[in-house]
């Protein structure tokens, strides 16, 4: 069977030949229960053909049309489905989703692969390695515990656990007839029944990257500017955690025209709505975060933001603001423009108010703009990925 | 992957044996393999045809197919392949008796396979064995060639659903084989009315003309006339050709139509007498216009030219595919231009033949007094197929609904002309003319001949009644959104035939209608007009897909088609026109206030040269 690294070394080839690449990296998400849903990253392909397409044929907020059976008139609703996905479990995820260490396993799951996905863009995409912000913390520390245990030498003797091995060592040689009547000087002792604490290391993992993703996921957004963010914030996050070892932290928040963060990646990338735009309402959540958890002392921080340039906020007064703070701590902000293809050629609201306002001239380490198109291909995904953090 | 053992296969020959009872045909051999649910997913990307050659878009499919069972783990319970033998898989943790209601549902398949007419050229050959011969090929090309094997695998396969399948399956059916009109036909139907656009009274008087030479020569050839006759009869496909110039007047197609349906009625036709008849009448016919021969081998010639599909005009015109280093890409163009029209008809038939292989499980297992004891097992399984969702489509259920109502509104005589000149409800419900003696028999009948000659969209577009939809309470749900609760509805939206009809030929598949120009080709680039029929192509796939064409052509590629005006910004309510029915004017049960405008249409050239693509107005 061919692996994935073969298919895709097969499909560079296409570009020495003239040819577009075909084969993209798409992931199958699966919802469970509790929030950690599950990933898996599998490589996808389109055979491009003469066919009819859809055009959107009802009107704007009817949904498509398909069979059914039951009761009911003609109009009558039969039944119904939020549009934001209930907010059920967020309560009770709070007390376990805070601070590091959630590594059970459905977040695992997705961390391997996507750590493997980060493996083959930074190797196979020649994504750049990573250019630390100053003083690089160390990943791993180690800590002396007494929690190991170990049979005939040690520091602390264990003598629950010993006694307990004694009384299996002395049954298994039949020197204990009657279970009710025990005498304990009868016992037959081996020095390696003896267990002891013994003190060892241990790896204690301190997270070094904290990432934020912002995606606008108001009305404008459905659709492909949704599937360009999105497919570039999972690479993006793949590619980090392969860079930090898996030591990356992540927070989701979406924005319309109010700012909520959301616990999971699936609620991240599936939640949609339709209201208006603004992209300061983000900007600010994540610095109010930042600030509350005193965050900016232990993390590198990144930013990134997705969005198709529209903002409510037409010059950015408020949201320039809020990203001059942000530069002050982040160790990168990247903002990503999906451009929709009839907005051709002009700047978006956020593109011109953020060229204008000369930050990213002036801190053109600390933040990057990436203007695609709605239907960028992979390679131009990739590519973007490395205009924002190159 | 290995064969179903001994036990289960006696079992399953007396399922045939009850099958062939029950009167469906099919062939003595077949081939049951088990299979686990890691070889389904190696094999679907192949659809199902263990031998199809290698491609990596397979592998691509089998790599992210087992990604989705990581994820959604699932049992399917079997498949069918029409191959000779047909052979059909197993799951390996079936329970017996569940194969024995599974093998119910393939022999439904089988005989779907080999009966239905959309199939018949698929049945003189086996694809399995076919599709090892071209496998072994492309690997031997892959092996010479290396990678560009693999793109002139991909574009072919892109243009892979514009082969001419009609017209292949046609020529399988029709006895001669051409699609052309005979002389005398042509003589009537076109050089009379289209080149010499001859009154009408002239026109009356050369069929007269025609008649009176039938009477004078019948005596001569009346004997061996009537020895014909038998030869007629049966051979339907063939009486369609032949069109009887003394029975009726009007040249019409419907008169064809009428005589594929009607293969027994009564032709007073006299086949040989025509010939000689044709010869003597065309004799004056080139007295007096000497052009018409000549007329008739252009019509000819431009008949056969305009019936090549873009796949075939591609093979038989391309200078670069004519060049000696290329000449390898024409077998593999072939080999997929083939394996496309062998499995056109399935996509085309998927709701009749799941609903005929569902019918007759249930009404085969139930019979079966092997499996007593397993009828609620049966039950439950039957159930999860066949039910019909809330919302939502299940082409199983759908057919299997479908045949049922034909068998039992045909068992009532329910296609008569008695019973639809019928407007009263409460009389059209008590309407009952069944046989007394066999009551079931004329809708059996019934269904058998529509297994034969129908497909999905004739299926769906002539059975779908108000009756159906009544009595299985269905209706066409909508879905909307509601701004102040935030949520989509889906509600009723329509409980007319009419408009279920529409919604599930619309979900039927249809690749566009796409052929070459030939006079613009002789130009130079490939010439491609796409017929349009209410709806645009995928914007996205063309340009890809025509690069692989002008690959394939060796020079650049013209499209012809129709795009919306200004769709984007400012007519965000565009109107769908319904491309199988022609528009309709807006009728008054229209109840809600029609704001969906119409849309403008304008005619497109997209321009494929050295791989980049640009549009141009016409």
């Amino acid at each position: 069977m061919i692996t994935l690294d073969e298919l895709l070394e097969k499909d560079r080839k296409r570009e020495e030949d003239g040819f577009k690449r075909k084969i993209r990296i798409g992931r199958i998400v699966k919802p469970v229960r509790g929030g950690r849903e599950k990933i898996v990253v599998v490589p996808t392909t389109v055979e491009e053909k003469f066919v009819h397409d859809e055009i959107s044929l009802e009107e704007e907020g009817e949904g498509e049309s398909t069979g059914g059976t039951g009761d009911g008139q003609e109009g009558d609703v039969i039944g119904e489905e939020p549009i934001r996905p209930s907010e059920d479990g967020e309560g009770q995820g709070e007390g376990d989703g805070e601070g590091p260490g959630q590594g059970s396993g459905g977040d695992h799951e997705f961390e391997s692969n996507a750590y493997e996905l980060g493996k083959v863009l930074s190797e196979d995409f020649e994504l750049p390695n990573l250019v630390d912000k100053g003083g690089k913390r160390t990943l791993v520390k180690f800590n002396y515990e007494m929690t190991d245990k170990n049979r005939g030498f040690g520091q602390i003797l264990d003598k629950k656990a010993t006694l307990r091995r004694i009384v299996e060592t002395n049954m298994s040689l039949g020197n204990i007839p009657d279970p009710y009547a025990i005498d304990p000087s009868d016992f037959i002792i081996a020095p390696s029944d003896m267990i002891y604490r013994i003190l060892s290391k241990e790896k204690s993992y301190e997270s070094q990257a904290l990432i934020f993703f912002l995606r606008d996921y108001s009305g404008s957004m459905g659709g492909k500017p949704t599937q360009t963010v999105v497919s570039q914030h999972v690479m993006l996050y793949s590619w980090l955690l392969y860079q930090y070892h898996k030591q990356v932290l992540t927070r989701f928040i979406l924005h319309d025209t109010e700012a909520r963060e959301v616990e999971d990646f699936y609620k991240y990338y599936s939640y949609k709505v339709a209201g208006g735009t603004k992209v300061v309402s983000a900007y600010r959540m994540v610095n109010e975060i930042v600030e509350k958890e005193s965050l900016a002392r232990d993390y590198n921080i990144y930013v990134f933001h997705g969005t198709d340039g529209d903002d409510w906020d037409t010059d950015g007064k408020e949201a320039l603001v809020e990203l001059e703070k942000m530069i002050s701590y982040a160790a990168r902000v990247g903002i990503t423009v999906a451009r929709h293809s009839y907005a051709k050629s002009k700047d978006t609201e956020v593109e011109s108010y953020l060229k204008k306002s000369g930050l990213l001239e002036k801190h053109a380490n600390l933040i990057r703009m990436d203007v695609l198109d709605e239907d960028a291909e992979d390679t131009r995904i990739i590519q973007g990925i490395k205009n924002l953090i190159s | 992957m290995q064969l179903i053992d001994q036990h289960v296969k006696g079992i399953m020959e007396g399922c045939k044996q009850r099958a062939r009872d029950a009167g469906l045909s099919f062939e003595d051999e077949s081939l049951e393999y088990i299979v686990t649910n890691r070889d389904m997913i190696e094999l679907s990307p192949k659809v199902m045809i263990p031998t199809l050659y290698d491609y990596w878009v397979h592998d691509v499919r089998v790599i992210s197919g087992q990604g989705m069972y990581e994820l959604y783990p699932s049992n399917p319970y079997e498949t069918v392949i029409n191959t000779r033998p047909p052979i059909s898989y197993y799951n390996d943790n079936n329970p017996d008796w569940l194969n024995v209601m599974i093998f119910y549902h393939v022999l439904g398949h089988i005989d779907f396979f080999q009966n239905n007419l959309f199939f018949k050229h698929t049945w003189d050959f086996d694809f399995n064995g076919q599709a090892l011969a071209d496998k072994r090929l492309i690997a031997k090309y892959r092996s010479e060639k290396g990678r560009w094997v693999d793109y002139v695998i991909e574009f072919s396969r892109a243009i892979d659903n514009l082969v001419g399948y009609h017209d292949h399956v046609a020529g399988t059916l029709r006895s001669e084989g051409k699609r052309a009109l005979g002389k005398l036909d042509y003589y009537f139907d076109i050089f009379l009315q289209n080149e010499k656009k001859v009154i009408q009274s002239e026109y009356l008087k050369e069929i007269d003309r025609y008649n009176k030479i039938d009477h004078n020569r019948l005596e001569v050839v009346g004997k061996d006339a009537t020895s014909q006759e038998n030869h007629e009869n049966g051979a339907y496909a063939a009486n369609a050709h032949d069109k009887n110039i003394t029975h009726d007047t009007n040249h019409g197609a419907a008169v064809d139509l009428n005589h594929i349906y009607e293969s027994n009625g009564s032709l007073s036709g006299t086949k040989n007498g025509n010939i000689s008849k044709e010869d003597l009448f065309l004799i004056d016919v080139r007295i007096k216009y000497p052009e018409f021969d000549s007329f008739y081998s252009r019509y000819i010639e431009k008949k056969e030219k305009s019936r090549l599909d873009v796949v075939q005009y591609i093979l038989k015109n391309s200078e670069f595919l004519k060049k000696d280093e290329n000449r390898w890409m024409k077998s593999v163009i072939e080999i997929i231009r083939n394996t496309s029209l062998v499995f056109q008809p399935q996509i085309r038939t998927k709701i009749m033949n799941e609903g005929w292989a569902s019918i007759w499980h249930e009404m085969l297992f139930m019979q079966d007094d092997r499996i007593k004891g397993h009828e609620t097992d049966f039950a439950k399984v039957n159930a999860g197929v066949t039910s019909m969702p809330k919302v939502g489509l299940n082409p199983y259920a759908l057919g299997m609904r479908l045949f049922y109502h034909i068998m039992e509104m045909e068992n009532r005589d329910c296609y008569s002309f008695e019973y639809f000149n019928l407007k009263d409800k409460v009389k059209r419900d008590k309407f009952d003319k069944s046989k007394k003696d066999n009551p079931g028999k004329k809708g059996l009948e019934k269904i058998f001949q529509i297994r034969e000659n129908l497909n999905d969209f004739t299926f769906i577009n002539s059975f779908i009644d108000q009756e159906f939809m009544d009595k299985h309470n269905l209706f066409v749900s909508g879905k909307r959104l509601n701004r102040e609760r935030m949520s989509w509805q889906y509600y009723v939206k329509s409980r007319k035939a009419e408009d279920y009809r529409d919604m599930i030929i619309n979900t039927l598949y249809h690749p566009p209608v796409i052929y070459v120009d030939h006079k613009k080709t002789t130009q130079g680039p490939l010439y491609l007009v796409h017929k349009f029929e209410g709806k645009p192509l995928k914007r996205d796939y063309i340009e890809n897909t025509m690069v692989g064409i002008e690959y394939l052509w060796g020079r650049s590629v013209r499209l012809e088609t129709s795009e919306p005006v200004a769709a984007s910004a400012e007519t965000p309510h565009q109107r769908f026109i319904n491309f199988w029915n022609q528009p309709k004017p807006p009728s008054p049960s229209a109840a809600q206030p029609d704001n969906k405008k119409e849309i403008t249409w304008k005619r497109v050239l997209y321009v494929m040269e050295n791989r980049k693509l640009i549009k141009r107005d016409i």
